[in-house]
């Protein structure tokens, strides 16, 4: 841990030196999922409501799902740009540390500017959570933490087996954006609208759904038996690293040098 | 203009070559329209609202967006020019027999239309033979079609044209990360590519349609799936080679303007 912090500190001490390109950078980032938004505000202001949605509820759902993205971009940056380690030998030295192969590919590069993207987040979540009617309990709060450490642990997942499939193909594939990008795009709205398949993919496959309308309607009081299973579903998600991190291990094992 | 057309079918050959990553995009490019069809379409399900634009046009509208996303995306980009203005080897270009400006425009151009001829064809005959609310459905009128093509041709012509801009700002910035970004955020919202236009509020569409945004990828959808009929068609193909010729023009001053104050460091 003392080492992963020794990481991000000098990281951001490279990043500081072009100043002036960060800021503008951040300033940027958060008008990104900001236009999105917006775009999504326009279509509840005429539509009125989403499958009975209204549009704080599905507010809360993108503020949690953009904020548990913008962290595992963040700090997973080094899984998402993987193939480049690959692709120039440099996994092979980390290889030779006597550290953790997934310490070493996370300190190899943080994303600074995504912390504009974490504070969009956390803006949407607040306007959210300050006009939703709900009935807020002890467990109610926890349930929404615990939506947020679901998202990141399944954005950060998936960001390690896409790392991992570059262990068999060298190059990065560009399919992997349909689940991170394409996850979070169709996770800020109730995964409930969408086809039948789509949906049951993603709540068991890829637990999205379990940070996304399984405990939204535990906030809400829609659950008709035991809904306390609702409340911690959102943990679910936190299952998903261990396939993640063994489909890693595997990869690490059978690992060939590319020789340059 | 000779030399112009040896280098765009240059670059087309050239842009053929990578068909793997083309499969990628257009499985990431179905994936996309899918969603936003069930996203659109859950809105249209719950309210008795209903927008200048019919869930069957709509449908349409977004997967020839997706189709031609190479051709109106700004965050499409070519980093080698970007290296170069960085680097300094743009002197090199500037010896070239031929303007800079439009050298760059048509490499610019040759490189969205092979992506896009390349990727729009597997996309629109799936959606073709998708069931019914997803299905793609083509115009019946010759006219429609012919309408089409030229508003879409124009459309890339103005979409190149904008985004001469972002490599023009670079020659300023150095760095292209902060105008790419602000630029494509930009255009893209007001492009509807976010949300389509005609399910935008009357006065941000009042506001949408006085900026050349619209004219690339907007107006050709709308002509495509009968939104727009052929009288207003026409209007707006007049809009475009207005907006094409005017940006154009300011693009090129700008261009020149940036090129005779460029001071290259040797080494």
């Amino acid at each position: 841990m003392r080492i992963y912090f020794k990481y991000i500190q000098v990281l951001f001490r490279s990043e500081m030196v072009y100043k002036k390109s960060f800021i503008l950078l951040c300033i940027g980032q958060f008008f990104v999922p900001f236009s999105i938004f917006f775009a999504m505000f326009l279509l509840f202001d005429q539509f009125g409501n989403l499958e009975g949605w209204d549009f704080y509820e599905v507010a809360l759902l993108f503020g949690v799902i953009h904020l548990s993205f913008a962290i595992s971009e963040m700090f997973f940056r080094g899984f998402d740009g993987f193939s480049t380690l690959v692709v120039n030998g440099e996994f092979d030295r980390i290889l030779v540390r006597p550290r953790s192969t997934v310490l070493q590919v996370l300190g190899s590069k943080i994303d600074f500017t995504r912390i504009a993207r974490i504070l969009q987040g956390l803006f949407v979540l607040s306007l959210a959570l300050t006009h939703i009617e709900i009935q807020w309990t002890f467990l109610k709060g926890m349930t929404v933490f615990f939506m947020i450490i679901g998202g990141i642990a399944i954005m950060s997942g998936l960001f390690i087996i896409f790392a991992s499939m570059c262990f068999w193909t060298v190059q990065g594939l560009e399919i992997a954006n349909i689940f991170t990008d394409g996850g979070r795009e169709m996770t800020q709205y109730p995964l409930t609208i969408y086809a039948k398949g789509f949906r049951i993919f993603f709540t068991l496959i890829i637990p999205f759904g379990m940070v996304n309308y399984v405990p939204m309607q535990f906030l809400m009081d829609q659950t008709h038996q035991v809904s306390i299973i609702y409340a911690f579903a959102p943990l679910y998600g936190l299952l998903f690293l261990i396939p993640s991190l063994m489909i890693w291990r595997f990869g690490v094992l059978r690992y060939k040098s590319t020789g340059s | 203009m000779r030399a112009y057309i040896a280098l765009f079918r240059m670059r087309l050959m050239l842009e053929m070559q990578y068909r793997a990553a083309a499969l990628a995009g257009v499985m990431t490019q179905f994936f996309w329209g899918m969603i936003n069809i069930m996203i659109f379409e859950a809105f249209y399900r719950s309210s008795v609202f209903r927008p200048a634009m019919t869930m069957a046009e709509l449908t349409t509208y977004i997967w020839l967006q997706q189709a031609f996303l190479v051709l109106i995306m700004l965050w499409i980009r070519d980093n080698t020019l970007f290296e170069m203005i960085r680097s300094g080897n743009v002197a090199y270009e500037l010896l070239r027999p031929v303007e800079t400006y439009y050298f760059w425009y048509f490499k610019l151009l040759a490189h969205r239309m092979s992506g896009a001829l390349m990727r729009c064809l597997p996309i629109l005959l799936v959606a073709l033979l998708l069931p019914k609310p997803y299905r793609f459905v083509i115009p019946s009128d010759m006219l429609t079609f012919a309408l089409f093509v030229v508003t879409l041709t124009l459309g890339v012509a103005i979409t190149v044209a904008i985004s001469m801009f972002i490599y023009i700002s670079v020659f300023v910035t150095l760095s292209p990360r902060g105008s790419v970004l602000i630029f494509a955020v930009i255009g893209e919202f007001f492009a509807g590519l976010v949300i389509p236009i005609p399910l935008m509020p009357e006065w941000l569409r009042n506001f949408v349609y006085l900026l050349p945004f619209r004219y690339t990828g907007d107006l050709p959808f709308r002509i495509f799936t009968g939104n727009i009929g052929h009288a207003e068609a026409f209007q707006g193909l007049l809009m475009q080679c207005f907006w094409m010729i005017s940006l154009i023009a300011v693009g090129r001053f700008l261009m020149n303007r940036v090129l005779n104050q460029l001071v290259v460091q040797g080494g």
